[in-house]
């Protein structure tokens, strides 16, 4: 019962990882860029939400605050590429890193002058609870967390396969000439991409605020989210969640079997093992991308 | 005499500070298959990027039914009817063959019409049909032209811009792969400007012909002229004896520009 309550809680970390991990390969198959301010923008989705929520703020009902912040982050998330991100489009991909390195930083220090720097804890009407299952207690945010994520997928993954939007970001991702040549507004589309890397980021926050607190600098476990990406195969979606799903997993049995303080480590080691032994990962992209 | 479905004066487009084409200048009348010939570097691709609005000219002017393109983002270019099927296919190579069709109707809403336009394109191409499912990266090279000219057709384009559409291809293919764009030619009144290294096979379907050297137009005349021209039977019908002189000769000429 305790493999249980583990794997469950693990499984829970494990889908907010892949879901920031998911952010950065929608951005990355789509434009080639690496956005490492996905783990910032889930923290700015969850304070956003908290904002709005929160009785010692606008006490808003909970839903429509998580409605509006996913709404927020949907354009912040488009804007930014289409004010920022669109300049450096074609310049060597380090700049593209630095900057979203440097708007990283500045989400940071944006929600430390609003929100202050002391942990604070999202209202969420799932915080707290518990179901008995089979004799087992398990937290309500936890189980929420899973089947949020498994919801999200399935929607992500509808709106690829079959809606026109969908498939011409696929189209752009595998061949952006020819998505031209077809009349697709290539750029548009990025931007829609960083929109989209926005609602997912906010709906990650909320998550993530749902089973703890958070400050500004929550989003700095992005850096693990980006592992388990590479670990699940950068460019793969499915493989996005998966490395999550792993790392998540991963960090409560090694903090609990292992010696202690392996529990931080065991990620990287894990990329490690699977860059080594697999270098593209462990769903890798069907085929290499046409530029 | 009307105004051409296509007309284009003066371009010029460089790579950086390379000029690629310099100063050309042709028409298409609608309904016609129009090729434009030359030899590997001579600017077709350059001339077909330009006009669908991927590349932008540094001078000129191209206008399709008297309404100017230059200069206009290649969505706006696709939306008044001028659709590209670029050299080496270049399908959507993870999306399936229905799905690369659905592409080429990107810009369109009339889903009844759209519905009818993949219906001609299976019939024109019936091994497209039984792989609807199939991912386009895996068609073979003579499926995979189809599959480009059939997304083109989805666009249900004015005039479509057809890069070498022989490529790679097999004889037999080839032929086959003609036939088709001249059917559609015929029976669906489609416009093409079919630009061909193969010149042979462009001239028997073209109606008019242009020849391309260094990013010039240097030659333009009847399909029909053309085919009994004596330099373009030794220069690009494989009639010359050796290629060296040939090259020569064929600089010699250049008093044609
Ligand atoms: N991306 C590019 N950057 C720089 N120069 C280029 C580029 N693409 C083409 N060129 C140059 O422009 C000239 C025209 O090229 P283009 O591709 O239009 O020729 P083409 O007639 O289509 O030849 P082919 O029959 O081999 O396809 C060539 O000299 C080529 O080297
Ligand atoms: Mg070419």
């Amino acid at each position: 019962m305790d493999f249980a309550q583990l794997l469950i809680s693990g499984l829970a970390n494990g889908c907010v990882y892949g879901l920031i991990a998911l952010g950065f390969v929608l951005i990355y198959k789509a434009t080639e860029a690496i956005n490492f301010a996905q783990g910032d923008m889930m923290m700015l989705g969850a304070f956003i939400t908290l904002a709005l929520t929160n009785d010692n703020h606008m006490g808003l009902p909970f839903i429509p605050s998580v409605l509006i912040a996913i709404a927020v982050m949907a354009v912040f998330g488009y804007l930014l590429d289409a004010l920022m991100l669109r300049h450096v489009f074609g310049q060597p991909q380090i700049a593209v890193v630095i900057l979203t390195i440097a708007i990283g930083y500045i989400i940071r220090f944006g929600a430390g002058l609003i929100w202050g720097h002391e942990p604070q804890s999202l209202h969420s009407p799932l915080a707290g609870q518990d179901i008995t299952i089979a004799g087992i207690a398990l937290g309500l945010d936890e189980i929420a967390v899973i089947i949020v994520t498994i919801l999200l997928t399935g929607f992500l993954y509808g709106f690829f396969a079959h809606t026109r939007t969908g498939i011409a970001i696929q189209a752009a991702s595998q061949n952006q000439l020819a998505a031209y040549y077809m009349g697709v507004p290539v750029r548009r589309v990025y931007s829609l991409v960083w929109g989209l890397s926005g609602v997912v980021a906010a709906i990650a926050g909320v998550l993530f605020a749902s089973k703890g607190s958070i400050d500004p600098n929550t989003g700095l476990l992005g850096i693990k989210a980006f592992a388990a990406a590479v670990i699940g195969g950068f460019g793969s979606l499915p493989g996005a969640l998966l490395g999550g799903l792993i790392v998540g997993v991963i960090e409560p049995f090694a903090s609990r079997y292992g010696p202690s303080g392996y529990a931080q480590i065991a990620p990287y080691l894990l990329l490690v093992l699977v860059l080594v032994f697999r270098p593209h990962g462990l769903l890798p992209q069907v085929q290499q991308k046409k530029v | 005499m009307s105004t051409p479905l296509l007309q284009v004066d003066n371009l010029e487009s460089y790579y950086g500070p390379v000029l690629a084409i310099r100063g050309v200048s042709l028409s298409v009348e609608s309904g016609q298959i129009v090729s434009v010939l030359g030899a590997n570097g001579a600017g077709k691709t350059t001339l077909l990027k330009t006009l669908s609005g991927v590349m932008n000219p540094e001078k000129g002017s191209v206008s399709l039914n008297g309404d100017t393109l230059t200069g206009l983002p290649p969505e706006q270019v696709v939306a008044r009817g001028v659709i590209h099927v670029p050299e080496g296919r270049e399908i959507f190579p993870l999306l399936s063959v229905a799905d690369n069709l659905a592409m080429g109707a990107f810009l369109r809403r009339d889903r009844d019409a759209i519905a009818r336009d993949h219906e001609m394109v299976l019939d024109y191409f019936p091994v497209l049909r039984e792989r609807l499912a199939q991912a386009a990266g895996t068609l073979s090279g003579g499926q995979q032209q189809m599959l480009a000219i059939g997304r083109g057709l989805m666009a249900n384009p004015r005039i479509m811009l057809l890069d070498e559409p022989s490529l790679g291809l097999s004889p037999r293919l080839v032929g086959e792969i003609f036939d088709i764009i001249k059917r559609l030619n015929t029976e669906q009144g489609v416009t093409l400007m079919l630009v061909e290294q193969n010149a042979r096979v462009a001239l028997s379907i073209a109606h008019h012909a242009y020849v391309m050297e260094l990013g010039r137009v240097v030659m333009s005349d009847s399909a029909e002229k053309m085919r009994q021209s004596r330099d373009i039977q030794q220069f690009y019908l494989g009639e010359q004896e050796d290629g060296v002189r040939g090259q020569r000769r064929w600089k010699a000429r250049k008093t044609w520009r």
